[in-house]
């Protein structure tokens, strides 16, 4: 077991295809996720900084858990926005 | 040959019946010793037709650094119910279309063309086929044509739906996360142009790019092929100039001259105002006004009708023609048509009904796979926006006569069963 180094940014992106509004992404995660009126999940398309560990972690179990797969974690690698951040670091 | 500053350009050929090869070839000329393809539609500065306005040569160098068996598709599914562009070029002159297709597919270095034309369209249908007939028996060298026909809906001209149809015989849009996204049939990269747009390649191959810009504005150069519908004494397909002031293509085409609005780039599109249509048609100059040429669709929309009862048939219809496969567009589109009818019968739900519009537009506003939500909530936000008086009317209790009248000016197709809808 390594440890890496958390940089760059993710995105939970949704197939609006696949999704069915079982509505299991909002509870799994509830920072990422919200439902609309008819119950398909609302994601933010602004990009989470990877060293959110706890934003991230709930998108792996969102993706996980969607009965229909219809979730990914999209990972983003260009260079971060100016101003620094900090470098999270964690062990998986 | 065509001389340049001139129209027509595409439809020079216009008669009774569609140009033959050989008609077309004296008409134009041969395309024998085409050179510099490439450069040339590069410098052409071409920009689709099918309503995106995407550049075409960015499409090209795309699919030319692709590897494999690969396909161009021409987009003649007129999925507009108000346009009627693609039927007409294609019986006018369908050879034209073709030479493009053929061009395109040696830039690209593609091995079959197939073009698809609307199974509901039979006359067309069996124009394209003749001519295809035609060049065969010429045995023109180049990549064999297919015609395909589809069936009719409105998002089955969408590219990624005429694709999934090719190769799987299924009209509906497909997910495309990360742009962009080279489409496939089978595994051959496959390049989706418009019909208009490839008999504009055809003319840029023969005459260059020179020729090519000499009508239009720097930054959408040629001419347009517009379909003028609504307060018109008959609907018409015109040829334009892109630059041309809005009024005198409303002034050709025998429209309503001080209309209440303007209703551009089809069912997807968004209203320009009456003091507007001094306006220049062209991209450049609709952008600021958040417009855009779209598919040509120009719809005009007389005083006498009532613009909030216009927009809820067609939204009605839009939601309709949604393939139902995205939670947000198969059940958001429904919500709005029906919010719209709350407006129209106006009161107080109807003020209730308004804000809910807005909060739904947002909702639903690029969540699809393909972009016909998007289109929607375009229109009606444009809708609410142009005619807030009229609305303001509505929710007072005052309603326009118009609202109760049968007589409308935008076409919408009858409504169909939902387990009626062909999509195979």
């Amino acid at each position: 077991m390594g440890v890496i180094r958390r940089t760059g940014m993710f995105v939970l992106q949704v197939n609006p295809i696949l999704c069915d509004s079982f509505g299991h992404c909002a509870e799994l995660a509830p920072e990422l996720v919200h439902l609309d009126e008819w119950g398909y999940p609302i994601i933010s398309s602004e990009p989470v900084p990877m060293a959110d560990i706890g934003a991230y972690e709930s998108a792996r179990y969102a993706e996980r858990g969607c009965p229909r797969k219809a979730l990914h974690i999209a990972k983003i690698n260009h260079p971060r926005p100016e101003g620094p951040v900090s470098r999270g670091r964690g062990t998986v | 040959m065509i001389e340049p500053r001139t129209l027509p350009r595409l439809f020079a050929g216009a008669g009774k019946r569609p140009l033959s090869l050989a008609d077309h070839e004296q008409l134009y000329k041969p395309t024998d010793n085409v050179a510099n393809l490439i450069n040339e539609l590069d410098a052409s500065g071409l920009v689709g037709r099918g309503g995106a306005a995407f550049p075409t040569i960015r499409k090209v160098q795309l699919l030319r650094h692709q590897r494999g068996h690969k396909y161009v598709v021409v987009n003649g599914m007129e999925g507009e119910p108000a346009a009627h562009k693609d039927n007409r070029l294609l019986s006018i002159n369908p050879h034209l279309v073709l030479d493009g297709a053929e061009m395109l597919a040696s830039m690209i270095g593609a091995s079959r063309i197939a073009i698809c034309v609307a199974r509901d369209n039979p006359t067309v249908v069996n124009h394209v086929e003749r001519a295809i007939h035609e060049r065969a028996r010429r045995n023109l060298r180049g990549p064999g044509i297919d015609l395909h026909t589809p069936p009719w809906r409105y998002v089955a001209g969408e590219e990624s739906a005429l694709v999934h149809w090719l190769d799987d015989h299924e009209s509906l849009p497909q997910y495309r996360p990360d742009r962009p996204h080279i489409l496939r049939i089978g595994r051959g990269p496959t390049l989706v142009d418009n019909a208009e747009t490839c008999a504009n390649v055809g003319l840029i191959g023969r005459y260059g790019a020179e020729w090519f810009r000499s009508l239009g504005t720097p930054r959408h150069p040629g001419s347009v092929v517009v379909s003028v519908t609504g307060a018109v004494a008959r609907p018409q397909v015109l040829e334009v100039n892109l630059g041309s002031p809005i009024s005198s293509i409303l002034a050709t085409a025998g429209a309503d001259p001080q209309p209440q609005a303007v209703l551009l780039g089809g069912y997807g599109g968004a209203w320009l105002r009456a003091d507007q249509i001094g306006t220049p048609y062209c991209n450049e100059a609709l952008a600021p006004l958040s417009l855009s040429v779209g598919s040509g669709v120009v719809a005009v929309l007389p005083r006498q009708a009532c613009g909030v009862a216009e927009a809820h048939r067609v939204v009605r219809w839009m939601a309709h023609e949604s393939a139902r496969q995205c939670g947000p567009c198969a059940f958001g589109l429904p919500a709005l048509a029906e919010d719209l009818l709350t407006v129209v019968r106006g009161g107080r739900d109807g003020v209730a009904a308004i804000a809910r519009l807005g909060d739904r537009c947002s909702v639903i506003d690029g969540r699809g796979a393909c972009r016909h939500p998007d289109g929607v909530v375009r229109f009606v936000r444009s809708s609410i926006d142009v005619f807030s008086a009229d609305i303001d009317n509505h929710l007072r209790g005052a309603p326009c006569a118009a609202a109760r009248s049968s007589h409308h000016f935008l076409t919408v197709p009858a409504l169909e069963h939902e387990e009626e809808l062909i999509w195979e």
